[in-house]
């Protein structure tokens, strides 16, 4: 299904938010996640159904100030 | 000790992050600081490259508190998912609530940010609001739950120093009990040094060591100001006045 990932267009197969993230190689990365805006916890990826057109946002640790 | 949300905190010099040159020398310019706060962000992870996972790494080396921070958010909502991805990949329930109202000069939107005060307190978060100096927005975040203040010096990045001095006296006075930061504006150490005399409990920064030539160097500046300002504070310093005081007694001169 299609998906826009971080601001970009993307195809995945799968259809729950923890197979999208393996798919697209975020297994073992530290990372947080929101879906249409809402933030998802890591503890309900693998129960979260993704949709076609659904925003996804994957955010890791970065410098700030 | 600086006390935030009943964390005791032995430096009161709270350092960024960001635009340092290499990694290396950030974590040389936070061992010069003693700085025992970085303040840190998420963002968007480009691709499967864990650039993510090697700055937490770098950051965890250096043994000190993390304090995510909402920068670059402009509504509540926002902020809102913002601080909840943070507190989730830092594993803290501190969060620097930034809700930008202007572009050119990055004031807070006092209207939002209050209402995700609100929210975030609500949600279980402690929540640090960088704030300006104004006293009513001041009140509001303390009733919406927040236990600290931590009103800008000047815009982010500008490096003007304290740009209403009388507005910040008056914060401090307000709110006498309540740990107060003075977040960003800050350009040179004697900024902070006056800050910290002025009796605010620490003070953030991030462009004012990393940009400068010699990060580490201006890093162990700014420690030495905020030990120095803070001293002043606790010292009780001395009334200033219009007129001259003899310091040397007259009392004993020869006649001449």
């Amino acid at each position: 299904m299609k998906i826009t990932v971080n601001g970009d267009a993307t195809t995945v197969a799968a259809t729950t938010l923890a197979d999208a993230l393996v798919e697209m190689g975020y297994g073992d990365v530290k990372v947080a996640t929101a879906v249409n805006e809402d933030f998802v916890p890591a503890s309900l990826r693998a129960t979260t159904e993704l949709t076609q057109g659904d925003r996804l946002e994957i955010v890791a640790p970065r410098q700030g100030g | 000790m600086a006390t935030f949300y009943g964390t005791e905190v032995s430096s009161r010099l709270m350092l960024g992050t960001a635009q340092y040159p290499s990694p290396a020398i950030l974590a040389d310019a936070f061992k010069r600081s003693g700085a025992g706060i970085a303040t840190v962000s998420v963002r968007r992870e480009a691709g499967s490259d864990k650039a993510g996972n090697a700055f937490w790494d770098l950051i965890k080396d250096l043994g000190v508190a993390v304090l995510p921070n909402t920068a670059g958010c402009h509504s509540v909502r926002e902020a809102v998912t913002t601080a909840h991805m943070a507190r989730e990949l830092f594993d803290t329930d501190w969060i620097k609530l930034e809700v930008i109202g202007h572009m050119d000069t990055l004031q807070p939107d006092p209207f939002a940010l209050v209402e995700a005060a609100k929210i975030l307190t609500e949600d279980g978060f402690k929540v640090f609001p960088y704030t300006t100096e104004d006293l009513i927005v001041g009140e509001k975040l303390l009733q919406a739950g927040c236990e600290v203040l931590m009103p800008w010096g000047a815009p982010i990045g500008s490096g003007l120093g304290l740009s209403n001095i009388y507005g910040l006296r008056s914060i401090r006075a307000q709110f006498p009990d309540i740990s107060m930061v003075i977040d960003a504006g800050l350009g040179l150490p004697s900024q902070a040094a006056a800050a910290m005399e002025m009796g605010f409990d620490a003070v953030l920064l991030n462009t004012a060591v990393a940009k400068a030539g010699d990060p580490a160097l201006m890093a162990e500046g700014f420690a030495q100001a905020v030990v120095s300002g803070r001293m002043a504070y606790d010292a009780d310093p001395m009334e200033p006045r219009d007129m001259a005081a003899p310091s040397t007694p007259l009392i004993g001169k020869a006649f001449l």
